[in-house]
């Protein structure tokens, strides 16, 4: 269990000077310290890929919370992860809108093409591969997106040759 | 990044298509902040509420609350600090305006919540945009900066006695943050997880302080309305529902995409006029009015007003004007998982009848579309339908039960087939 090991790990990460007056810069933002938490978390993960239990323990030391605090947060939301992921992150939309537009047949499309299922990585650390809910693109369906950027009005073709430009 | 301008404009989106629409300059030259320089430095806040009170601008976040009304519950005699908070989470599957808004239009934005923080006394606005709007929530902190740097915002915001300033605030992927308790939980660092109403935001809101929170494309149409007045934006749409709102158009249509009509344009029209019809020359079969929370109307019933009071009388709701078209092929027990699927997925947890009845709900739908359902089933999931509304903290329960009731209501006899087929008979539709 991920919680056991957060409350376990024996010494929390070491964060870098630079991200602590990043995460410093948001606590100041806030009337309370904790409103800057998911902004601090996001900063953590965008630095080192993912938020670990041991970096998740430094989080917690600075907001001066439990280590399971920290945890609760950060696995309520879907964009955080306690592991690494592929260089690149590639979420196909499968909500309605997308579905009715074939969003669930590209994505089985992508996992052949690929060789993993949804959720996984491929064995080189290329690609992550997930399925994501609404993603606010629904007139310009089926869509996915690469890490931040949105790609809309795909097919498979279109998909697979978004993929594999992916260095 | 993707396609911007909508197919037909209004008075929100007529300049999407201009990019000088988006920067500070050419907002400006158009006149843009002069309806808010007036509003701060000519209009007494209870000035500026009765105005938008008199125009009827109703909520454009899915629960079509009165603005005005909830502007006023701000107490006017609380020495603290109050907040505004605008809520940019637009995750309702089947709406895609506000992420639009933000991008073609964050000034458009940012004076509508100037003159909100104005008019209820918030000394700061939090901007909480969904944390999957990356491209929004980098336009809005460029306006920010521009907005700063020009004296639009800071301690005297646009040369008034009135200082203000915005804060943006990223989500981290989670639909009940689009709740407003959910929204202020989170915004305080917390599991989004909606509160117990009272005490309602205006008393005790963000950060312990009386808050005001409103939707993106609410504070959008506000600058017009100070600009044109309130007879001017009711003579916009229908007598109880006036305005303008921008529908999102998805799923089995020619030109999907985002319509700026006045409310009351016919559901039919919006379909077969302005998005063309469904393709391939097949019939429409059923269409989601309102976001996914919205329950289906059948083909025989497309002839409705697209406002809350005609809805109501087909058993249905405006929501955030998304509008989900589905053709004949589809079947509706593969639209009922996907539904129940999302709900399942992004239930926070609190509350038995929604923790537990999503779980249900998608269990009995999933087992139907497999062919293994029993008619037991199938009364089953009505059932738990049936009890998971009105009883929870929040409306997520009721938002999970309305479109199985729904599908349930006009499409019970092909439920039905399912079970006795011992699986679906309808070989053409969409994969799940």
């Amino acid at each position: 269990m991920v919680s056991t090991l957060v409350a376990q790990a024996p010494e929390a990460t070491v964060l870098s000077d630079e991200l602590r007056a990043a995460i410093d810069r948001e606590i100041a933002r806030f009337p309370e310290p904790r409103g800057a938490l998911l902004a601090a978390l996001r900063l953590v993960q965008d630095e080192l890929g993912c938020i670990a239990p041991p970096t998740a323990r430094a989080v917690a030391e600075i907001f001066g919370l439990h280590p399971a605090e920290v945890l609760e947060v950060l696995s309520f939301y879907n964009l955080f992860h306690t592991e690494p992921q592929g260089r690149h992150e590639v979420r196909v939309c499968t909500n309605l809108a997308c579905s009715l537009r074939g969003a669930r047949t590209l994505l089985r499309e992508l996992e052949e093409h690929l060789g993993i299922r949804a959720g996984q990585t491929t064995p080189d650390g290329r690609v992550t591969l997930g399925h994501e809910e609404c993603l606010g693109a629904c007139g310009y369906a089926p869509m996915l997106r690469i890490g931040d950027r949105y790609h809309e009005e795909l097919d498979g073709p279109a998909a697979r040759a978004l993929v594999d430009g992916l260095p | 990044m993707g396609q911007t301008a909508p197919h037909v404009c209004g008075y929100l989106t007529e300049r999407f298509s201009d990019d000088a629409f988006g920067s500070f300059a050419g907002y400006r030259e158009a006149g843009g902040y002069e309806t808010a320089r007036h509003a701060l430095n000519r209009m007494t806040p209870e000035e500026v509420i009765a105005v938008v009170k008199s125009s009827g601008l109703q909520g454009r976040g899915g629960a079509s609350f009165p603005a005005g009304l909830k502007w006023s519950f701000m107490p006017t005699d609380d020495e603290g600090p109050s907040y505004l908070v605008c809520n940019a989470d637009e995750s309702e599957p089947g709406s895609f305006k506000d992420r639009l808004l933000m991008e073609r239009g964050p000034h458009q934005l940012l004076e509508g919540l100037l003159i909100a923080a104005w008019a209820v006394g918030a000394e700061t606005t939090f901007l909480y945009v969904r944390g999957e709007y990356a491209e929004a929530a980098s336009v809005l902190a460029r306006a920010i900066g521009e907005a700063r740097a020009k004296g639009v915002l800071g301690p005297r915001a646009l040369g008034s006695d009135f200082g203000h300033d915005v804060v943006l605030v990223r989500g981290a992927g989670a639909y009940i943050c689009g709740e407003e308790t959910g929204l202020l939980e989170s915004l305080e660092g917390k599991k989004g997880q909606p509160r117990r109403k009272p005490p309602y935001p205006a008393q005790r809101g963000a950060f312990g302080r009386p808050t005001t929170v409103n939707n993106v494309e609410t504070f959008c149409h506000v600058p017009h309305i100070l600009k044109n007045g309130a007879d001017w934006f009711r003579g916009i749409g229908t007598e109880q529902s006036p305005g303008t709102l921008l529908f999102g158009v998805s799923g089995h249509v020619v030109r999907p995409g985002l319509y700026e009509l006045p409310l009351g344009t016919r559901l039919d029209e919006i379909l077969f006029e302005y998005a063309g019809g469904v393709p391939g020359g097949r019939r429409v079969k059923g269409v989601i009015p309102g976001g996914i929370s919205t329950p289906i109307l059948p083909a025989g019933l497309l002839d409705v007003r697209m406002a809350n009071e005609f809805l109501r009388e087909r058993h249905t709701l405006l929501g955030t004007g998304g509008i989900m078209v589905m053709d004949e092929t589809t079947c509706m027990v593969r639209v009922g998982c996907i539904a129940s699927g999302f709900f399942r997925d992004e239930s926070c947890g609190q509350c038995t009848q929604c923790r537990e009845g999503t779980g249900w709900l998608d269990q009995l739908l999933h087992r139907l579309e497999r062919g293994d359902g029993s008619d037991g089933d199938l009364a089953l999931l009505g059932d738990v339908a049936d009890k998971m509304e009105g009883g929870t903290i929040c409306s997520f329960a009721d938002a999970a039960a309305w479109p199985v009731q729904g599908l349930l209501r006009h499409f019970g006899d092909e439920f039905a087939g399912h079970v006795s087929a011992r699986g679906c008979p309808l070989d053409q539709s969409f994969a799940l």
